[in-house]
């Protein structure tokens, strides 16, 4: 009799002891999965709170934007008195594409050259460029300005053409920098085949390696003009801004639309505030669809990041 | 017929100015002070008109400067590129930036609201500046309050206090003995004041200078007028526009416009206390008078806040255009001449819509002469005589 | 062929077989793109060299450092022959320029590490791709345009709880000078907010390449032994990255110093001095260059300008070559 009650409570205590030697790592185990669900739940929130931002700031400048955006605003000029309604950002929008197309034209061939030099040739001094080139990226545009305005304004005065030279000093090491990177990823295997037909190195490079990069080197140029098209502060110090002309002689003051933007934004006349929102709607506009552009081109992209 | 289309102006001027053309914000109003308002306080007959149109001017002119006479020059331009051709490009960075760049070259006309420093003519070495008045400014008490409208009262003395930061909120017992009518509410005054060098700046705290003891006393004997000064409180903000549209973000603000802004924007501006005692309320007849009696033969002071006219609205300035007489381009001289001579004539009717004051005969008289000084290569460009 | 990250650095295409007898035009070909490389480096130079020349009548006058130990801005108070006190001190735009930027990597630095960990290794899949190109667009919105809205909606929607941290923390003793009111909308954490949200989308693309070449073994590793995903993340994703992760950070750093337009437009733009208050308005040393660089006619106006600009400059570089050292060692070592 005695054999089976000792065997029962043996088996219990047995069990009991278990249960106690598992209710530790059980307790913890719960206790980092709840750790892994909430943190996930973080990060899920912290994505989504970034997003939303994103979609309040869009929003808020469609909502204020949309109402005065109009064919009549993509085709006038602002009116004279700042306090009536109506009129357009036609001198921005013109302005804005012939600045930054100049800068591109500027910007684009040394950015590839170099680009060819830091990855084809390299050595030492390509090593130099290299590190150089990424730190110029994080140059406050601000300072390009003052350059632009020291060595050229004071001498010739306030023009586009000074704010193409500005934006151009801007672009070219975001472009070199893209460039470099595709042509990173041009595989080497071609290079040598073409080597080893007698092709010429400047041959190879011109005729198999940058069409091969082609669609990357686009992108890259592309997020370019799209970071230049929203500089603001080098222009102010540059081009000075016409507010009421529309003006196509580079020669001259010419205005870009962020720094319409920029002066009708921080005036109290709610005409020239709505102005600035429509002006807001249609920048973004053009950035976005840069930047979307560019990242549907076929073939590889430069990292982002910039 | 000349003369009939300038009286139908001046009469369609004075009908707006009677049918108080500019809305009121809603709350609690105190009674302008001033009667006169309603004409423009100028006599465009006695205009010297002599200049013809000169020939061969260049197609667009490259300018920038005070913000104070911002919507005056943008609307000058307008009008003018319409009616002669010449694209004035104007940008209102301030009178500083006005006096150098226009000293630098980098552009062909400067506008300033405050005589050059003698520092300043320095640096033109040896060539010489011509400062043109083309028009009368008025600087306004503007301020933002729930509830309080237009009309609000100051004297010389509470607003250099109110600038200088010892008195800080609106019932301060200063204001209400002021404002007798007026509920003022219990709320901090945020001061608003320009960023950049600004002639606005100048002619306010000049006048704040001559009246008010306590912003001489807080500022610096010496250190209490000018372009820029240190303020011992408030926000900044960049030209004209920034000051007002900080205004618009703040409830409890008080900044310095001209008035142009003020009434473009329908801000509550207040009436300001002149030599004379009275309350004065800014507008371009009151404007006019305190340049009663003023000509260009004396230096003239930065603000007008002296005059002894009944009416006349003290923190009036002036607005002078800077260029060299001496120009290198003949086009652009001509171009210059054109412009201002116009601006002198045609361009005084449109200053009272907007706000400004019209320039008084003498002073357009002794201005208007002026611009047969201006030379292209040595010579004279426009015909003598 | 294949490549390996030693070859993201330069690598050189080999020379021909019987190079000795060179084209001519690939000769030419060559001196062109060695004299293009050059471009950068006298941008660089020229910068320098320029921004140091404007300066040095300042930089003698008053001595060279003479305006990073005086604090206030004060033009008007310049007198050409008075050599001390120096009226142009910058203590405040560099007291504003840091301060607008920590309070910035503190929002975006955490936000910005958790972006980069949801979208690598958490989020599901199939929406990876389209939320990070949401985020990229942040980095496409325009500054004048965070500006513009920052002081329409941002400003608007801190003001109550601005004036309730200002009510509440500001009146604690010590820790209250930090918050202390009034808010007006326009000051550091307006202005010091708005830069979180440009330098969110650097921080997090930077930090996602980073992730992404943590090799998988380490991985699985340590799912294998039984730890819970975030575990995993914290154990063999962070911890090699971090040289990339801090890099990444100096990165944005380096912007959130050099911004300008958006800053200038919230910030309030006071020069006369330091006030210890978040909530207060402030000045950057952008800010003060985008006021004043064209209308400076006082004694050594636009000379002190042009020392506020070497000292952005000398800030900016610092910040970047560290951020790209260190970055590149990231890449170099996965451990």
């Amino acid at each position: 009799m005695t054999t089976t009650t000792t065997v029962t409570t043996s088996a219990a205590t047995a069990s009991a002891a278990t249960a106690r030697a598992v209710a530790g790592p059980v307790r913890r185990l719960r206790r980092r999965r709840l750790t892994n669900t909430a943190m996930t739940v973080t990060l899920a929130l912290v994505t989504a709170a970034a997003v939303a931002a994103l979609i309040w700031v869009l929003s808020y400048v469609a909502t204020q934007g949309l109402p005065t955006l109009g064919p009549a605003f993509l085709t006038r000029t602002p009116p004279g008195n700042p306090a009536q309604s109506g009129g357009g950002f036609l001198n921005g929008i013109v302005g804005s594409l012939e600045i930054v197309g100049i800068a591109t034209v500027l910007a684009v061939p040394p950015a590839l050259a170099t680009a060819v030099h830091i990855v084809e040739y390299g050595g030492r001094l390509a090593r130099i460029v290299s590190f150089v080139t990424d730190v110029l990226v994080g140059l406050p545009t601000i300072l390009t300005g003052a350059l632009v305005y020291t060595i050229w304004v004071t001498r010739f005065g306030f023009s586009g053409l000074a704010g193409a030279f500005a934006l151009a000093l801007i672009m070219l090491p975001l472009v070199t920098r893209s460039t470099a990177e595709m042509l990173r990823q041009v595989p080497q295997s071609l290079r040598e085949a073409s080597l080893a037909l007698g092709i010429t190195k400047a041959r190879t490079i011109t005729a198999i390696v940058l069409p091969t990069a082609r669609s990357g080197i686009l992108t890259g140029i592309t997020l370019a003009i799209a970071r230049a098209m929203g500089e603001a502060a080098p222009l102010l110090l540059t081009t000075l801004g016409n507010d009421l002309f529309l003006e196509a002689d580079p020669r001259q003051r010419m205005s870009t639309l962020a720094l319409q933007i920029f002066t009708n934004a921080v005036t109290g006349y709610r005409t020239a505030q709505s102005r600035a929102w429509a002006g807001a709607l249609t920048l973004i506009a053009i950035v976005v669809i840069l930047t979307v552009t560019a990242r549907l081109l076929p073939g590889r992209h430069p990292r982002r990041g910039r | 017929m000349k003369a009939v289309a300038r009286l139908a102006v001046a009469g369609v001027v004075l009908l707006a100015g009677c049918a108080g053309a500019v809305p009121l914000p809603d709350g609690d109003t105190a009674a302008f002070g001033t009667q006169i308002c309603g004409g423009t306080g100028a006599d465009p007959s006695a205009y010297l008109r002599t200049m013809p149109v000169l020939p061969g001017a260049a197609p667009r002119l490259s300018a920038a400067g005070s913000s104070l006479i911002g919507p005056m020059m943008s609307v000058w331009a307008q009008q003018y590129a319409g009616q002669h051709g010449t694209r004035v490009a104007y940008q209102p960075i301030g009178s500083g930036s006005g006096i150098a760049q226009t000293i630098a070259g980098t552009v062909a006309l400067g506008a300033t609201d405050t005589p050059m420093t003698s520092l300043e003519r320095a640096k033109a070495g040896g060539r010489r500046l011509l400062a043109l008045p083309v028009t009368l400014g008025g600087v306004v008490p503007a301020y933002h309050l729930a509830g309080i409208g237009a009309g609000l009262r100051f004297d010389a003395d509470v607003l250099g206090a109110v600038f200088a930061g010892r008195i800080r909120r609106w019932d301060d017992p200063a204001l209400r003995s002021l404002n007798p009518g007026l509920r003022l509410p219990a709320r901090d005054i945020v001061v608003v004041h320009r960023a950049d060098a600004s002639g606005t700046t100048a002619v306010f705290t000049d006048y704040l200078t001559r009246g008010s003891p306590t912003w001489v006393s807080v500022l610096g004997a010496g250190n209490s007028s000018g372009k820029q000064v240190v303020w011992p409180t408030g926000l900044a903000g960049k030209g004209n526009d920034g000051v007002a549209g900080m205004l618009a973000q703040v409830d409890g603000a008080v900044g310095y416009l001209e008035l142009a802004y003020v009434l473009g924007q329908h801000l509550p501006y207040g009436q300001v206390r002149n030599r004379t005692g009275d309350f004065i309320q800014p507008c371009p007849a009151t404007m006019g008078r305190a340049a009663q009696g003023i000509d260009l033969a004396a230096d003239l002071p930065t603000s007008l806040a002296d005059s002894t006219e009944r009416d006349a609205y003290p923190i009036t300035g002036v607005t002078y255009l800077l260029l060299y007489a001496d120009q290198h381009d003949r086009a652009t001289a001509v171009a210059l001449v054109n412009f201002l001579a116009w601006m002198l004539t045609t361009g005084q009717d449109l200053a009272p819509p907007l706000g400004y004051g019209p320039l008084t005969a003498r002073l357009q008289r002794d201005t208007y002469a002026q611009l047969y000084q201006v030379t292209a290569d040595g010579a004279p460009v426009a015909p003598t005589g | 062929m294949s490549l390996t990250l030693k070859d993201r650095t330069t690598r050189s295409m080999p020379e021909p077989a019987g190079s000795r007898q060179r084209h001519p035009a690939d000769r030419l070909f060559q001196a062109a793109v060695h004299a293009a490389a050059w471009l950068p480096i006298a941008i660089l130079g020229a910068t320098v060299v320029f921004l140091l020349v404007q300066a040095w009548p300042a930089l003698t006058h008053y001595g060279p450092f003479s305006s990073l130990g005086s604090i206030g801005w004060a033009p008007s108070r310049a007198i050409t022959e008075s050599t001390s006190p120096n009226p142009y001190g910058l203590l405040q735009f560099i007291y504003g320029s840091v301060l607008t930027a920590l309070i910035a990597m503190a929002i975006a630095v955490p936000a910005s590490i958790a972006v980069a960990l949801y979208l690598t290794d958490v989020a599901p899949r199939v929406i990876r791709r389209p939320l990070a190109h949401l985020v990229d667009l942040l980095a496409a919105i325009p500054s004048v345009v965070y500006g513009f809205w920052a002081i329409f909606a941002l400003a608007p929607t801190l003001r109550p709880l601005g004036e309730m941290l200002g009510r509440t923390l500001g009146a604690v003793p010590a820790l209250g000078a930090v918050f202390a009111g009034p808010f007006y909308g326009y000051s550091y954490l307006t202005a010091g907010i708005v830069l979180a949200i440009m330098v969110l989308p650097i921080i997090t693309a930077i930090c996602r390449e980073v992730f992404a070449t943590t090799p998988v073994p380490r991985k699985e590793a340590a799912l294998a032994l039984g730890a819970t995903r975030w575990e995993m993340l914290r154990m063999a994703v962070l911890p090699p990255a971090r040289a990339g992760i801090i890099g990444a950070c100096t990165l944005g750093l380096g912007r959130a110093v050099g911004e300008t337009i958006a800053v200038t437009m919230v910030i309030g733009n006071n020069v006369t001095g330091i006030n210890p208050s978040l909530l207060a308005p402030g000045a950057t040393m952008p800010s003060v260059l985008a006021n004043e660089l064209t209308e400076a006619t006082q004694p050594f106006h636009l000379e002190s300008l042009f020392v506020v600009a070497l000292w952005l400059l000398a800030l900016a570089l610092a910040v970047n070559v560290a951020g790209r050292l260190l970055v590149r060692r990231g890449h170099r070592e996965p451990r």
